[in-house]
């Protein structure tokens, strides 16, 4: 499970460069990402942009990703592709997670 | 219910047919092949998403298990015919217990501790039609529909 990140600003920037989250990855996936999350920004943004399909495993690796950061931290979704959105919709999923048509550019630059 | 009376007729109609080994890899490298048939099919790019996720569930949910103690092998057959699609599923597994669907009842979506599984059943039966299950011959059957447009099914 390729994972890449970015720190911007006050956020972690979780690119996930598979095109699918299923059972044969999403053990994988929770690992590589409970690694990653060590990083002390206040906000997790997972990009979601590359991934074409997620099962009910996936979608249970995702939530399982929001519980490891704990209540003081939120985990937000960027770029769902259809198939995605249609799972988080019909489980309700959207309405737990901040979810962003795109990763979010984060504090402007003051200068 | 014996087979024979609901199983759509081998030939022409059918379009893909495949058989797997039974674990998570498989699974995977068989609905990518679903995936590319379903080009084929004539349903919307919507329709073949929700087309792979009941796929998806069903195949998973006989690795799990049907095949949670043993090793075995699935069938899969795909049929289209006028804009549907039907679904055959086949596994020498174990059977459903108590012989039936689970209900697939929606988890609760608690913010402060949503669920992480149990969504499976819930998705093959909110996305398909005509789903029904039955044990013959030691081997379970799953069968299904899915709609052109099954966005339709959704909102009713």
């Amino acid at each position: 499970m390729d994972l890449q990140t970015t720190a911007r600003d006050d956020m972690l920037i979780v690119t996930a460069m598979e095109d699918r989250i299923d059972a044969a990855g999403a053990i994988q996936f929770k690992d590589r990402m409970r690694a990653l999350v060590q990083h002390p920004a206040p906000r997790v943004v997972l990009d979601l942009s590359r991934v074409r399909f997620l099962d009910s495993s996936g979608l249970g690796a995702v939530v399982a990703v929001m519980k490891l950061l704990g209540p003081g931290r939120k985990l937000e979704l960027a770029g769902l592709t259809p198939t995605v959105q249609k799972v988080f919709r019909l489980t309700r999923m959207d309405s737990v997670f901040v979810i962003h048509a795109e990763v979010p550019e984060g504090l402007r630059d003051a200068g | 219910m014996p087979a024979e009376s609901t199983r759509p007729a081998a030939g022409m109609g059918e379009q893909l047919r495949l058989t797997i080994p039974a674990d998570a890899q498989a699974v995977r490298l068989a609905l990518q092949a679903a995936s590319d048939s379903l080009l084929q099919s004539g349903l919307t790019t919507d329709a073949r998403g929700t087309a792979e996720i009941v796929i998806a569930e069903a195949l998973n949910n006989i690795v799990e298990h049907a095949y949670a103690s043993t090793e075995g092998e699935i069938e899969l057959s795909l049929i289209y015919e006028n804009g549907k699609l039907t679904v055959l599923v086949t596994d020498g597994g174990t059977a459903m217990p108590g012989g039936r669907m689970p209900e697939g009842l929606m988890p609760e979506p608690d913010p402060v501790d949503p669920p992480e599984g149990g969504f499976g059943w819930f998705m093959i039966r909110s996305l398909s039609q005509d789903l029904r299950y039955f044990r013959s011959e030691g081997r379970n059957h799953l069968f299904f529909r899915l709609d052109a447009d099954p966005e339709q099914k959704q909102s009713a």
